[in-house]
């Protein structure tokens, strides 16, 4: 038997120090994006995390893996993890107060468990051989090893999952795609609305947001001309995610009228 | 350096994610944190391919980077469609199904 | 033993009657009847013909057997639908058909104004032919199918007024009655087949022999239980009282010459197994000799023609099983007296039809009297019958009951002494009781209802009445002449010693003769001397007033079996409604409550879920660190 926790590779001490340097900051990232409020924060913990992986990979002989971990995780999905964040509101941040009852004493107790068990496993854990490092198996290089494998052993596996993404893309427009239930109206008839509406009020078309050059305004509402804020001028996706603000700091103060009384 | 210290980081991130699914209520930091721990396997894949000295765990983590872009994809999709109808995107309030 | 193509026909006959009378339904009204009588009659002629190829072979080449069909077969058991007509079935095929179409009929004329005519006669076709069945299986299990049979014709016929729910009660009742004895005859086809292995009439012949007793006396005494309940006896005679609510034909042909002695035939073609259990033998004699006083003392206090006629043929059939039980020298005399039961109480069940029929159906026989004057031919017919029942020489009764009273005296010990007193005690009371119903309806004066109009009945009537009563008369003496039945009889029972004789012939037949005269005699000085009440006295003993309730014996089946039994079912509805369903909610509340504590982990909450399956992979991680 030999153990499992076994040196292995050349670039011994250099990989040490990459280790120890970057694992408490993974794990340091990892319990962040757990303990942030915002989600767009622990988006970004997130990307630190792959990131470190990725070098991980590489520092492992893996290049061809870490690579495609960067470009495809730290680049495609959370990039998509990002869109959609921006899509249900970027701002919105959570409460960490948790509401169902004692959830979180069980999922601490749960997890020490599993965790220290898991890490204990692995530690009373041997190998029936002496590990071998991926010298030999890289000799042609990292991604002609991985191509020779994927294309003649697992090339049945690749191809099922190709098609698994392709439904997965396929499934995700049909998940997405809104079905109009009624014809979008046109210009024309938005138009003719407006003018035979109840009142012309609206006939020149909505006012839009306030524009104040220091801020991206179009969370604040429009000023009408006596100085009070222009509920309608806000989009309604704002107003309903809550992320409209008050124009009260840009309204002008009391609206001096006297010079027309005189008149 | 011991290759086995990949393995106990690996756990440890493995558990943090499961941590994050259960505690974390925003539905996008929850489906992070299932990220989170399909990396950790990761990791374990590539060192156990390197204490191993063959590509087949890389292959196999190759093959859960797909699966779980395609898991994206449309836990995503399902996201958008529920903060659609709901405007919300907490797990919690998904909860019809007790009733 | 000869094989014949032409058996079946003698069941298949009446069956088709009642098949298509059933089904053609009311577009059979018109000719139904004349079907019916037709198909009984033709089995008849059957029979006639079987009997004169019978006569022409010798003793051994006799028996007739036909196999219809392959009915069960299951490894080593083997049973066919297969049919026996030997010199036994020939007498009852004979009796069952030849009487059978009299009555057919006898009914035509009787129930012409009957709405149901034609159901009637399809059901009396049934009758015949579930009974030929009955007579003619050549197993235990075939003879099971017509017993069965008759039971379900008898019961239909008792309740054919069923409108009526004393009627319709009274034909549940010996409806049930009877399945008390089938379970009987279904237990004896159970023990013989677990312990002999066939149930055929000749495998079991053969194999008794080396079978132990202790299972022949268990076959006997199932067989005399399922006896006792269809042919009336004791202790399951109380329903044939209450089948007199069905037709007088019915009460004629089922109730008194036929079916109820079926219970006779059973034990007599049984003669192997009884011959080889006397326990059971003895315990048949006992059954026999209660039976006979039983019914005789219920037919004295009886007011109802019909009941006073059914009491007596269950004292009658007692004569019958009494003479059956006695052994081989015992068959003979038993089935001779079978015939002419059959022939003599026929026709006086006939008689007391056609004297309902000229009384507004009145069975009160205090409400009859001087009815000799209006029913010439009824009172003659009547008449010879009363005569062959009491035993005059040289009527019928007189050869087979002083036979079977002489048997009876010989058959050794105190058992011969005690069964002579008990038969000839027996002679006298039903000399008694049978006077006093021909004093009470024919003599004396009258005490009609005011609109009762007594007239002669028609010719249909009254030509099977005096069909009957020669039959009555000469019936004894043709069987007797020479032995015949005896001698035509013996191939099938085995023989014994003569018994040392005990009495004569001659002093028997003196003190038989003596027993009637006295009970002639008390009856005249009873009825005859002294003013008939045309209403029931009420100041009378207690031994009447118990021999007017049947000697108590609804009220004792009412105490022993019914009232426990309401107890028991009470009992177990309580312990259904209570244990049973109380452990059937109870697992429903189990489910319930255990459901209602498991509810609260379904939250709902996707996020309590991934905490469980968090803990259910921590567990098995940890079951993992245990085993490794």
């Amino acid at each position: 038997m030999v153990d499992l926790a076994i040196s292995v590779g050349t670039t011994q001490n250099p990989e040490a120090i990459l280790f120890w340097v970057l694992a408490p900051l993974t794990v340091a990232a990892a319990l962040g994006m757990l303990l942030v409020k915002k989600a767009v924060h622990s988006a970004i913990l997130m990307a630190s995390v792959m990131i470190n992986l990725a070098i991980f990979y590489i520092a492992q002989d893996a290049l061809f893996l870490g690579i495609v971990q960067i470009v495809v995780y730290t680049g495609a999905v959370m990039m998509l993890f990002l869109f959609i964040l921006m899509l249900v509101g970027v701002d919105s941040s959570d409460s960490l107060t948790e509401t169902i009852t004692g959830l979180r004493p069980i999922a601490i107790v749960a997890s020490v468990g599993f965790g220290g068990l898991l890490i204990s496993l692995i530690g009373r854990a041997t190998l029936g051989r002496s590990a071998v490092g991926l010298s030999e198996a890289n000799m042609n290089g990292n991604v002609k090893g991985l191509a020779s494998l994927l294309f003649s052993t697992y090339v049945w596996p690749f191809e099922v999952v190709s098609a698994l993404l392709i439904t997965a893309a396929l499934g995700a427009m049909v998940l997405a795609h809104h079905q109009r239930i009624q014809t979008r109206p046109t210009q024309r008839e938005m138009s003719t609305a407006r003018f035979r509406g109840e009142s012309l009020a609206n006939a020149a078309g909505l006012p839009g947001p306030g524009v104040y050059a220091r801020h991206n305004a179009v969370d604040v509402p429009a000023l009408l001309p006596d100085g009070t804020p222009a509920a309608n001028s806000i989009n309604a996706t704002l107003k309903a995610r809550g992320d409209m603000l008050t124009s009260g700091s840009f309204e002008l103060g009391k609206v001096d009228t006297s010079a027309e009384e005189e008149k | 350096m011991d290759a086995a210290n990949y393995l106990y980081l690996s756990a440890l991130l493995f558990t943090i994610g499961a941590v994050g699914v259960v505690v974390r209520r925003n539905a996008i930091v929850v489906f992070m944190c299932i990220e989170l721990m399909l990396n950790a396997a990761n990791l374990a894949f590539v060192t156990f391919s390197r204490i191993n000295g063959d590509l087949n765990g890389q292959v196999v983590a190759f093959f859960t980077m797909v699966v779980a872009a395609c898991e994206v994809v449309v836990g995503l999709a399902i996201i958008v469609t529920i903060y659609r109808s709901r405007r919300s995107a907490s797990v919690d309030d998904a909860s019809l199904l007790k009733r | 033993m000869t094989t014949s193509n032409s058996l079946v026909y003698l069941i298949a006959l009446p069956l088709l009657g009642a098949t298509i009378l059933l089904l053609a339904g009311r577009r059979a009204d018109k000719w139904g009847h004349l079907l019916g009588t037709l198909m009984s009659a033709s089995s008849f002629g059957v029979g006639l013909y079987q009997l004169s190829q019978m006569l022409s072979r010798s003793n051994e080449a006799r028996p007739v057997t036909q196999k219809l069909f392959e009915w069960i077969s299951v490894g080593t058991f083997n049973v066919d639908a297969g049919l026996l007509l030997d010199q036994l079935s020939i007498c009852f095929v004979l009796l069952i058909t030849g009487v059978g179409t009299l009555i057919h009929i006898y009914s035509i004329s009787y129930m012409s104004h009957d709405h149901d005519r034609r159901r009637f006669f399809a059901y009396l076709n049934l009758f015949i032919a579930a009974m030929l069945l009955l007579v003619l299986g050549n197993s235990y299990l075939n003879l099971y199918v017509g017993w069965e049979g008759v039971g379900l014709a008898s019961y239909l016929l008792i309740g054919f007024w069923n409108q009526k729910p004393a009627y319709a009660t009274a034909s549940k009742k010996a409806f049930v009655m009877n399945r008390i004895g089938d379970m009987g005859l279904s237990f004896a086809i159970m023990i013989a087949f677990a312990t002999i292995g066939t149930v055929s009439f000749e495998g079991i012949k053969e194999h008794a022999h080396h079978t132990s007793t202790g299972a022949l006396t268990a076959i006997g005494i199932m067989l005399l239980v399922a006896a006792t309940g269809k042919s009336a006896q004791f202790p399951l005679q109380a329903w044939l009282g209450d089948a007199m609510a069905g037709p007088t034909p019915v009460s004629a042909l089922i109730h008194a010459a036929t079916m109820v002695t079926a219970g006779v035939y059973l034990i007599t073609r049984s003669n192997f197994i009884f011959d080889a259990a006397p326990t059971a033998q003895l315990l048949v004699v006992i059954v026999g000799a209660i039976t006979l006083l039983f019914g005789a003392l219920i037919g004295t206090a009886k007011d109802d023609i019909k009941k006073a006629l059914a009491a007596s043929t269950m004292s009658q059939i007692g004569y019958m099983i009494l003479g059956a039980g006695l052994g081989p020298v015992g068959y003979a005399f038993a089935i001779m007296h079978l015939l002419t039961h059959g022939f003599f109480k026929a026709g006086m069940f006939l008689g007391a039809g056609s004297v309902m029929h000229g009384m507004n159906d009145e069975v009160n026989m205090r409400k009859y009297g001087a009815l000799r004057k209006f029913m010439p031919i009824t009172f003659v017919t009547f008449g010879l019958g009363y005569l062959a029942i009491l035993g005059v020489p040289p009527f019928a009764g007189f050869y087979s009951k002083d036979m079977i009273i002489e048997t009876a005296f010989n058959s050794g010990g105190t058992k011969g002494i005690i069964l002579g007193v008990v038969t000839l005690l027996g002679a006298g009371i039903t000399a008694f009781y049978m006077t006093r119903v021909m004093i009470l309806t024919f003599t004396g004066k009258s005490r009609w209802d005011a609109e009762a109009h007594p007239h002669e009945s028609p010719i249909l009537m009254w030509l099977p009445m005096a069909i009957l009563a020669v039959g009555s008369v000469s019936s004894g003496f043709l069987l007797s002449r020479g032995d015949a039945l005896v001698n035509w009889l013996a191939p099938l029972f085995e023989h014994h010693g003569e018994h040392e004789e005990l009495l004569a012939p001659i002093v028997v037949s003196g003190l038989a003769l003596a027993m009637v005269a006295i009970g002639v005699a008390v009856a005249f000085l009873k009825y005859s001397r002294q003013e008939v009440a045309a209403v029931a006295p009420e100041n009378v003993s207690v031994f009447t007033k118990i021999a007017r309730q049947d000697l108590m014996q609804d009220s004792f089946n009412e105490a022993v079996f019914m009232r426990p039994g309401q107890l028991l079912t009470s009992a177990l509805v309580k312990t259904d409604e209570h244990v049973i369903d109380g452990a059937v909610r109870g697992v429903a509340q189990l489910a319930l409550g255990s459901g209602s504590v498991l509810r609260g982990v379904q939250s709902g909450f996707v996020r309590s879920y991934a905490a469980l399956i968090l803990i259910g992979a921590a567990l098995l991680i940890a079951a993992i660190w245990v085993v490794i």
